[in-house]
């Protein structure tokens, strides 16, 4: 082989690369990239069933129950406009309270109610996920 | 008085960055050897003033001298003593420093040890790495300066984050920083080269050993930094994705890219242009990483504060790093001589294949990081996790390991693709056998899982096949620091495909006195106590496990920290030879039951382990060819 013919195959096995990891990211994501949403969002848009989805807003107040199983939680989470019964077995966060913020990774089911596989609580008191720092503030604005 | 000191030294390192990029740019231009000859100088001492600011920075935050903004917002004089000292980087001031730091020392250690490349190229190196410093000095004095003063002096400070608070923070961000801007030399030295026109066998020989001890820290860095996440969040997982971890893993998969087309260009005298490319890219997603993390576009433990200016400054930062050295780069490709020709069936062809598969890989983690924040420029708010990452990197990351377990057995230049067939059969045998024996006795496990510890057993063999038959003294040390290598990248895969096949989880709310079975263990919950420390209270769950008779004792926490106020999890884990017993101590659930998490993790310690033997075999041959080295330097003088 020359060299020319050589450097011209590196060259395009480079860019079929970059394309290569173009078209496998972009497939992927629209399949599994996560899209968050607010209790409201699902009233105007639909459910999105049967993909994984980040739900975000806060901890209704009085809504936290524990089952019978000492592992499962009940609550409610609203945006100020709509709410959404979640339902998560596991450790809750350190701080996951009522009336505080909270972002629940999971499935939305056939009934409206939402079963998280995780649960993303604020770190500390400076600390709130950008996108429901986002949300919460749109409801504000709109309240006003 | 520290930190006036400290700043003067930061001011003043700056103006010899400054200086050293005239000189640099002056000498060349002119070619006056007397002007050529203090750049290093002023690269020695630029290094040693920026370490005098960071000593500073580490001596106020020592004293708790809360008449410094910083300390009295990220410190408490009640804290140990050793985060005092590893606090000084546990902000976003104080680790940009740090980042400059490790910039000036690298910068230092190429002035003073670097004897081998071409002299010009050297000092057009020197002035790239000012170049770099200078916008991050900038950056620091303008939008970050760590030792601005807090009048009047705050009575005391505001804490640091407990989840900070862990031996870790004195080892992982150093570790992580040393590979991650430990890059910029590689990128120095491509930029030199292209700008003296010196890209050959020579260049690269001189860039390896830079970039080699640069990926030891890199690899030491995220082994340590998945280790700390494993046991410090309490999850039980540990790697997630996480954008900012994928910010350190993008550098390391570019860095590993590099490392392997420099030996190409070393060994061949092949990949010109791609090795200087890929040097430039190394250190870019380095840069973009920082700005990741340090921007506060992410919500992580690592974002430490919300300043959109300091996104912005960086951002322009990034921009022009990245794109004046690809600009360079286009315009002096042409100028870079054709490497000598390969046959596909070879040992270039083979290292061109892990490149390229490395690459992908890199472009994968680079779309799925930047994806979100792209669409929250849309209005779009989503996120991408481990489905994502794990569906489209986990082939790729197995065909690569193929690809890993053959290259090394291929000749150089060209080779018979029959007769690597039968130099492979071992591997390809163990493989075959290892996939068969789990599919008859490990069933039913996932696919990824199943074809990961075959070829890692397959892996595993074939990394030592290239001491086969050789006198095992006599072989070089480079030779051994692959095999050790390769061993660890397999080990560790075994380690990822046990623990996502074998891990057995057990939720379960427990009263004093009950017991729960998690894999080959019996748990007891014998009672909950308090603790008290210097900073925090906590509630400690007694445990008892016991297997095979064997009865072990395990004190996992729920941590309450006074300042900040905030509560953490301590995990317990008990590390046995065949793997962890992981337990977490939940809420308690109002009826006088606790919340336990248990995990059976079986040999996920050869995760870590792997990482660590990956690492030594970087340090095995970062040894092996600096003492090659040496003796044809002794000739010449």
């Amino acid at each position: 082989m020359k060299a020319k013919h050589q450097r011209l195959t590196l060259i395009l096995l480079a860019l079929g690369a970059v394309a290569v990891s173009a078209v496998l990211a972009l497939s992927g994501l629209r399949d599994q990239a996560a899209f968050f949403y607010a209790p409201s969002d699902v009233a105007a848009q639909g459910l999105p069933l049967g993909r994984a989805v980040r739900l975000g807003g806060m901890v209704e107040a009085g809504s936290v129950k524990r089952a019978a199983d000492g592992v499962t939680v009940h609550f409610v989470v609203t945006d100020g406009k709509a709410t959404t019964p979640v339902t998560y077995a596991g450790i809750v966060p350190d701080l996951f309270r009522e009336k505080s913020g909270v972002v629940a990774e999971g499935q939305f089911q056939r009934d409206g109610s939402f079963v998280a596989g995780n649960l993303l609580a604020k770190h500390d008191e400076k600390y709130m996920p950008p996108e429901l720092a986002g949300k919460m503030h749109e409801t504000k604005t709109l309240e006003q | 008085m520290i930190a006036e000191a400290g700043l003067a030294a930061l001011w003043l390192a700056a103006a010899l960055a400054a200086l050293q990029l005239a000189l640099a740019a002056i000498g060349l231009r002119r070619g006056e050897a007397p002007v050529l000859a203090t750049v290093r100088p002023v690269a020695l001492v630029q290094g040693g003033l920026v370490a005098l600011a960071m000593l500073a920075l580490i001596l106020v935050f020592q004293a708790s001298d809360m008449s410094v903004k910083l300390v009295a917002e990220n410190s408490h004089s009640a804290k140990p003593w050793i985060y005092k000292v590893a606090g000084a980087w546990g902000n976003h001031e104080g680790s940009m420093l740090l980042w400059v730091t490790i910039l000036g020392l690298a910068g230092g250690a190429v002035a003073w040890f670097e004897k081998t490349l071409a002299e010009r190229t050297l000092i057009a190196t020197l002035g790239a790495q000012a170049a770099i410093a200078l916008g991050f000095y900038a950056f620091l004095l303008f939008a970050s300066n760590p030792f601005a003063r807090l009048n009047p002096a705050a009575v005391d400070g505001a804490g640091l984050n407990p989840l900070l608070q862990d031996p870790g923070l004195a080892f992982h961000p150093p570790t992580l920083y040393a590979g991650y801007v430990g890059l910029s030399v590689a990128f120095s030295f491509a930029v030199g080269a292209l700008v003296t026109r010196d890209v050959g066998r020579e260049f690269a020989r001189a860039m390896r050993p830079w970039v080699l001890s640069a990926w030891i820290f890199l690899t030491l860095g995220i082994t340590a930094g998945s280790y700390w996440a494993y046991y410090e969040l309490g999850w039980g997982g540990w790697w997630f994705w996480d954008p900012v971890e994928n910010a350190s893993l993008m550098p390391w998969l570019a860095a590993t890219a590099l490392l392997h087309s420099v030996t190409v260009l070393a060994t061949r005298d092949g990949l010109r242009a791609w090795t200087v490319m890929l040097a430039v890219v190394a250190f870019s997603m380095s840069m973009l990483g920082t700005f990741l993390v340090r921007s506060g576009i992410l919500t992580s433990v690592h974002a430490f504060a919300v300043d959109p200016r300091r996104g912005a400054f960086i951002l322009v930062l990034l921009a022009l790093y990245i794109g004046g050295a690809l600009a360079l780069f286009a315009a002096r490709v042409g100028t870079v001589r054709q490497g000598t020709t390969f046959d596909p069936v070879s040992r270039e062809g083979g290292l061109v294949a892990n490149n390229l598969l490395l690459s992908v890989i890199l472009g994968i983690v680079l779309i799925g990081t930047l994806y979100p924040i792209v669409a929250a420029g849309f209005d779009v708010q989503l996120s991408v996790g481990p489905p994502f990452f794990n569906k489209a990197a986990g082939p790729l990351a197995l065909i690569l390991i193929v690809v890993m377990a053959v290259g090394p057995l291929v000749r150089w230049r060209r080779d018979d693709a029959q007769a690597l067939v039968v130099r492979a059969v071992w591997p390809i045998g163990v493989t075959a056998f290892a996939f068969a024996a789990l599919v008859v006795f490990a069933m039913p496990i996932g696919v990824l899982p199943l074809l990961g510890l075959s070829l890692a057993a397959g892996l595993a063999v074939a990394s030592v096949a290239p001491l086969w038959g050789r006198d095992l003294r006599r072989t070089p040390l480079f030779t051994w620091g692959m095999v050790v290598a390769h061993l660890g990248i397999a080990i560790s895969l075994a380690g990822i495909a046990c623990d996502s096949a074998f891990t057995v989880e057990r939720l379960i709310a427990l009263r004093g006195g009950d017991s729960t079975r998690v894999g080959p263990y019996k748990v007891t919950l014998d009672g909950i106590s308090p603790v008290v420390a210097d900073n925090w209270s906590a509630l400690q769950a007694r445990l008892s496990v016991e297997r095979d008779g064997d009865v072990t004792r395990l004190y996992p926490q729920s941590r309450t920290f006074s300042d900040p106020p905030t509560t953490t999890s301590e995990s317990a884990i008990m590390t046995v030879p065949d793997g962890q017993l992981y337990t977490v101590l939940g809420q308690p659930d109002g009826t006088g039951r606790w919340q336990m998490r248990l995990w059976w993790k079986p040999f996920v310690t050869l995760i870590w382990a792997g990482g660590v033997l990956v690492a030594m075999g970087g340090a095995l041959s970062l040894v092996g060819r600096l003492r090659k080295r040496r003796p044809r330097r002794e000739a010449w003088t």
